[in-house]
């Protein structure tokens, strides 16, 4: 009983978008850590969909990698960055980081490790502010500068930010569903861990009024694929990735956003 | 002039939206969106009709080009995918060749 409350003791399981994954380390500082970074999408679910080693090694660079990199090869994701080497076998669900105590390193693992299996599944993560209000979730698009951090902080009190700068979306039967995240923009705010059905995605630009126009679908594909968090010079996955990007643009309204930056705006977002 | 033949190349992905035929190149994920010319040689691009057939049975027929013009333009439009590694260009009959998703449609 002592020694399973002791290996039980050795990991956290972070929930992001309804898939608990059990990050398991040697180190409970690191652990602690971790519960603090991730406190709103701790899960006490006893199954898990993934699992993950954290090897911590001294501060260092450990691979050569000064941007992330992803490949396949053996049966296994492997990405790289210079601060961090993981490995992830989708076939069991099981991952490896070698990483120093920090943060960030986890999170980037994290980011990717979720895109990958949302890939293969018809979902994305979208460089995308998103919220939630009157139980319909909204996604707003675009690239740095655009005004996903100026809408999140011009949300009303009855929205609910699920994030303001990478947002978690998952196909959800005939539709989609757009879940909060812990992965924070500037606002440095994480979001809620809820979810909501996919009412609308606006491709965000700031303008001197608010307006809102339809998208022709071929523009509003180009649109997202350039906004989808996609890592992997994989040409299959990328195949997937297209196909989702097709696919969530057949289903879920896609609209041009432009908005003078105040809270009318979110008197056009029902 | 010996007939040229071309098929849709095997890493890419095609998707038909709202009329308009969209591609991604799955070597470095450009996307190209074809009108409906472009679209219609892309469909018909089985590797087995020479790209003269396709022009005189299918191009001239649904639109109203000149077909010295229209062979012209798609032999340069034929190129240039095959340049992007969209389409396979061949002076010979090729083997079918699918694309990783979607399809012709």
């Amino acid at each position: 009983m002592g020694e399973l409350a002791a290996i039980a003791a050795q990991q956290v399981i972070i929930e992001i978008g309804g898939l608990p994954a059990a990050v398991r380390s040697n180190s409970p500082e690191f652990l602690e850590m971790l519960e603090r970074r991730y406190s709103g999408f701790l899960s006490p679910e006893a199954s898990t969909a993934f699992e993950i080693d954290v090897e911590l090694v001294a501060p260092g660079r450990i691979t050569d990698e000064n941007d992330i990199a992803v490949r396949f090869e053996s049966g296994r994701w492997v990405i790289e960055r210079g601060d961090l080497r993981a490995e992830w076998e989708p076939k069991s669900r099981r991952g490896r980081i070698v990483q120093s105590e920090n943060p960030y390193s986890i999170d980037a693992a994290l980011r990717i490790i979720h895109s990958l299996i949302l890939a293969r599944e018809g979902g994305m993560m979208v460089h995308a502010a998103s919220a939630m209000r009157n139980g319909k979730a909204f996604l707003f698009a675009g690239v740095s500068g655009a005004g996903k951090t100026t809408i999140s902080r011009l949300a009303p009190l009855n929205a609910t930010l699920l994030t303001d700068e990478i947002s978690y979306v998952r196909r959800d039967g005939s539709g989609y569903v757009a879940c909060g995240t812990p992965f924070a923009g500037e606002l440095a705010k994480v979001g809620e861990n809820v979810q909501a059905p996919l009412a609308a995605l606006y491709l965000l630009q700031k303008g001197v009024q608010n307006t809102i126009e339809p998208v022709r679908a071929s523009e509003a594909v180009r649109m997202l694929l350039e906004n989808v968090l996609f890592f992997a010079q994989d040409s299959e996955l990328a195949g997937f990735v297209f196909e989702s990007a097709c696919e969530l643009v057949r289903h879920v309204p896609v609209c041009r956003l432009t908005f003078f930056p105040d809270q009318s705006i979110w008197e056009l977002i029902a | 002039m010996s007939p040229v033949y071309v098929a849709r190349a095997t890493e890419v992905a095609a998707r038909s939206l709202d009329g308009e035929m969209m591609i991604m190149s799955g070597r470095n994920s450009t996307l190209f969106t074809l009108n409906p010319v472009g679209t219609l040689i892309w469909q018909s691009a089985d590797g087995k009709t020479p790209l003269a057939e396709i022009v005189e049975r299918k191009i001239c027929t649904e639109f109203e080009v000149d077909p010295v013009e229209a062979l012209r333009d798609a032999e340069s439009f034929v190129n240039d995918l095959a340049s992007h590694g969209i389409l396979v260009v061949s002076g010979a009959p090729i083997n079918s060749i699918k694309p990783i998703h979607g399809g012709a449609t």
